[in-house]
């Protein structure tokens, strides 16, 4: 037992000495602007998506309003920021997400007081609620709001110090590294101590926590605190990062984003909404210039993930661990393949007929051919709608052959791998 | 209302809506006292206690734990007072280890309360305390596994094991064999009478071998009356209870 936690521990060191290898290198293989954008925004959507986990998978609450608080964090960075442009704040931009933080933080304690009084679906549409409430006053206040200009500001403000100036993108990039490697130890680290036990306890069963002690208002409310300061901190870099700040920031799609892409990432395993942070940025940033259906997509795939995968794409990658630790994952590689070549041939129909759809709405007056994938669609002619429907209803057909197959295979996996643990308990 | 009592129960009544379910409940019971309540199906046990553990408020009457009036408080106003229950159906945290069960139960009671700034493998109290308790609920072999994977027997034991780690000195319990095999009964009543030992003791039990083997007192409460409350050998001959309840219960045994 011992030598199995040392195990563990090195490990987990390994991990996170990784983590922070990758948050160095990764600029220096990734070059480009545009990487350098997606690579930033990237660390923002990681800790944003991560204070969200800390109410949905590791409070169970599910909130509809977090962009509430990374929000007004952002509002304040920036007005923070321009103050220092003034030279009526002496503070580095290197601290400025912390004023992000402190923000995020106090509109959590205020609205939070009322939120977390409820639980389950009342503290879900109370969320909504607020979420509308600052949004509507976002529109109303355009001294602080900015209107629909939003407001600007600019980073390289205040002293410069040892040469950083927050000019070059790359140096924006280390600071939002420095604190997304920061912020993902702390939330971490929450996780481990009493109150995120008892905040999974409280996830688990509300009601047994209040037989042994705990008010499980005071436990929900201090995590809604924590979890508007560490999304405060998250607007903040998107302020410094962006240097603009507008009215969408704290809108109901910023808020549906975030929960969607936890979800996506996994909300179950504490790295799922990191994994959920990039596929949030590259389908914002890299989706939405492939096609203008993006939106679309992102809401068949998320369906998709709701149906056939709950724990999200962490949620697979850790059954999948299981299996291959136990050598059986050969097995399943055929019918992966399948599930592949299915998935694969599902998409080629479905995304032929979406965007000859999009084509006819949108571009139609540009002729009736369109260039999709390497392929001249002509939307006037049925065969070529006739012979999208049919790669579709293949692919389908196709999928739920394979997939009946994998299912079962993977329960044979499964039962083999329960009988396996059961017999080292006996042991 | 003397200093021996651990809890009193005073005209306790509780309405739902025009049916009242507890009509004038009183009770005293003394320090490291063992007491079932029995009585039919309906006569108001859960609720009992329900209004005693804060999960209701009484519509009228007072509750007494240690001298100090409980009634109306919250549950985890009461539980840090020193009263914990069970529940009659298994009421545990499904997602967490057997270990993080117990760790959970024994956190408040040591002063834990919300800490965020400790780590949980370093408190050293909490850790004893939750191993100490997996021994004696002989659940130490199944540390690691998700308490929704342990059979019901284990799941049983987990949820006592849960109610007493905290460490409070009255606990009821409600129904604790419930759903239990005759075997696993025999086994479940010693380990309660192990883990409650020293501790005032309230529960609701329908196996009367039980019931006579753990008690040393038996309420019969009766439509929301307790119409008797002693040793079980005079509850046993009590010519009110045997007509109220002990004649019905051999009615529908034969």
């Amino acid at each position: 037992m011992p030598n199995n936690q040392a195990n563990n521990d090195t490990l987990k060191l390994t991990l996170w000495l990784g983590f922070a290898l990758v948050l160095m290198v990764v600029p220096w293989v990734f070059t480009s602007n545009l990487s350098m954008t997606m690579l930033s925004q990237m660390g923002i959507a990681i800790i944003a998506c991560l204070s969200y986990n800390l109410l949905l998978g590791q409070g169970g609450m599910l909130s509809f309003g977090h962009a509430v608080y990374s929000g007004m964090g952002s509002y304040l960075t920036i007005h923070a920021l321009n103050a220092v442009s003034q030279g009526n704040l002496h503070l580095p931009v290197t601290l400025l997400p912390l004023i992000g933080g402190l923000a995020g933080m106090a509109f959590a304690v205020l609205l939070g007081f009322v939120t977390t009084r409820k639980s389950g679906t009342a503290f879900s549409m109370i969320t909504l609620g607020m979420a509308e409430l600052v949004f509507a006053m976002s529109l109303m206040f355009s001294e602080f709001f900015g209107g629909e200009a939003g407001v600007s500001g600019n980073r390289v403000a205040g002293e410069v110090f040892l040469g950083i100036n927050y000019g070059p993108q790359r140096q924006v990039y280390y600071l939002i590294a420095a604190y997304t490697f920061v912020c993902v130890a702390l939330l971490y680290a929450l996780t481990q101590t009493p109150l995120g036990r008892i905040l999974n306890a409280v996830r688990d069963n509300p009601e047994r926590v209040e037989f042994i002690g705990y008010n499980t208002q005071q436990v929900r409310y201090r995590a809604f605190i924590i979890a508007g300061f560490f999304a405060g901190i998250a607007g903040g870099l998107g302020a410094l990062n962006f240097e603009i700040v507008t009215a969408e920031v704290v809108g109901p799609a910023r808020s549906g984003a975030y929960l969607l892409f936890t979800f996506l990432g996994g909300a179950t395993f504490f790295f799922g909404p990191i994994l959920g942070g990039i596929l949030m940025v590259l389908a914002f940033v890299l989706l939405s210039e492939l096609t203008k259906a993006w939106l679309l997509y992102l809401g068949m795939i998320f369906l998709f993930m709701v149906v056939y995968a709950p724990g999200g794409f962490a949620g697979l990658i850790m059954m999948n661990v299981r299996v291959i630790k136990a050598g059986a994952f050969g097995r399943l590689r055929v019918t992966y393949a399948g599930l592949f070549a299915a998935a694969l041939l599902m998409l080629a129909g479905a995304s032929s007929l979406i965007e000859m759809i999009y084509h006819l709405q949108l571009n139609a007056a540009i002729g009736p051919v369109l260039n999709f994938a390497g392929m001249a669609l002509d939307t006037s002619s049925s065969s070529t709608w006739i012979s999208a429907a049919l790669v579709l209803l293949l692919g389908l057909a196709f999928f739920e052959w394979v997939r009946r197959r994998f299912v079962t295979a993977w329960e044979q996996i499964q039962t083999e791998l329960a009988q396996q643990t059961a017999r080292k308990e006996l042991a | 209302m003397s200093q021996a009592h651990s809890l009193v129960l005073t005209n306790l009544r509780k309405q739902f809506g025009k049916t009242e379910i507890i009509r004038g409940v009183d009770l005293a019971v003394n320090a490291g006292e063992r007491v079932a309540i029995i009585g039919p199906n309906g006569a108001g046990k859960s609720t009992l206690f329900n209004l005693i553990s804060g999960r209701f408020a009484p519509s009228s009457g007072e509750i007494h734990l240690h001298g100090q009036r409980i009634d109306g408080l919250k549950p985890f106003e009461i539980n840090r007072q020193g009263l914990s229950r069970s529940f009659q159906i298994t009421n545990i945290f499904p997602k967490l280890s057997v270990f993080e069960n117990l760790r959970c139960s024994v956190l408040w009671s040591l002063g834990h309360r919300y800490s965020f700034w400790s780590f949980l493998s370093r408190l050293k109290d909490a850790n004893e305390l939750a191993n100490e308790w997996m021994q004696r609920i002989h659940l130490a072999h199944k540390s690691e596994v998700l308490a929704m994977n342990l059979t019901y027997a284990e799941q049983r034991a987990l949820e006592i094991g849960i109610t007493m780690a905290g460490g409070a000195d009255v606990v009821l319990l409600d129904e604790p064999t419930a759903g239990m095999s005759k075997s696993e009964t025999e086994r479940f009543i010693e380990l309660i009478k192990t883990v409650t030992r020293g501790k005032t003791l309230l529960t609701v039990e329908h196996d009367m071998g039980v019931v006579f083997g753990l008690a040393d007192k038996i309420a019969v409460l009766v439509y929301g009356e307790i119409i008797a409350f002693d040793t079980p050998d005079a509850v046993r001959s009590n010519p009110r209870v045997q007509e109220a309840y002990l004649g019905s219960m051999e009615e529908q045994g034969h």
